[in-house]
């Protein structure tokens, strides 16, 4: 069973690379247990989400 | 025209300096950007069209910045910046979340990316990552390069180079939660 070190590891991985059958499949089984890591995924899908649009996000006129 | 030209080439600097933490390097990749946005300029009647088309003239000269970077023999690896125990106070010795360390809800985030606020909050705890780490998860998450071509281009190995960027997820969340999320920034 993954410990929620190694299961952030492997949601920011998720992200980069690829994992494999067992390593998705011991993930899932890790989140169904845990809010912690629940968050924190869905959380560094967010960070991706904002990082994405940030050149684009200071469109506002600056009032300088 | 020309007080939008300055507002844009204002973005445009603190764009590149968040990425290349470099003044000069950054003024120089904002001139040429805008030398060879010149021409192309008159085509857009939309000021966001034209911004994005910018934007991408400007990603492209720091991928060209960073790359030329990354072959000098200076160099350092990113991965000795942010300690392999940076974050193990956030587990117990079994390596599960500490309780009070446990990442909590953060709502719907998304309503943040309308605050003017969030984003000054975002760039502050960008800025507090140690630069390697952070140019290299800026190449993944702002750039958007794939994992492999950043590896390569910076001579890392793959797995340093998803360590690197996992690290700065770390950091990036813990900073986003204090001073935003769970913090006052929020709701000011």
């Amino acid at each position: 069973m993954l410990n929620c070190k190694e299961a952030t590891a492997l949601l920011s991985r998720d992200l980069d690379g690829s994992l494999t059958l067992w390593q998705r499949a011991g993930l899932r089984l890790h989140l169904m247990a845990c809010d912690g890591c629940t968050h924190f995924g869905r959380q560094i899908r967010f960070l991706r989400v904002a990082l994405r649009r940030l050149p684009q996000e200071r469109d506002e006129p600056s009032e300088e | 025209m020309e007080n939008e030209l300055a507002g844009l080439r204002r973005d445009l600097l603190k764009f590149a300096r968040l990425q290349l933490r470099d003044d000069a390097l950054a003024e120089d990749a904002v001139q040429e950007t805008f030398a060879a946005a010149l021409s192309g300029l008159s085509r857009f009647r939309e000021r966001a069209q034209m911004k994005t088309w910018v934007f991408a003239i400007l990603k492209n000269k720091i991928v060209d910045i960073l790359r030329e970077r990354a072959r000098s023999p200076q160099a350092t690896p990113a991965i000795d910046e942010i300690p392999d125990d940076a974050y193990d106070d956030l587990f117990d010795e079994r390596g599960h979340w500490r309780e009070d360390m446990s990442p909590t809800s953060w709502g719907s985030p998304e309503a943040s990316l309308n605050s003017r606020q969030f984003w000054d909050v975002l760039e502050i705890c960008l800025t507090r990552l140690p630069e390697k780490t952070a140019r290299v998860f800026l190449m993944r998450e702002v750039l958007g390069l794939e994992t492999e071509e950043i590896c390569k281009e910076l001579a890392m190995s793959s797995t340093n180079c998803m360590v690197v960027l996992h690290r700065a997820r770390m950091g990036l969340r813990l900073c986003l939660d204090d001073r935003w999320f769970q913090g006052e920034g929020r709701n000011a």
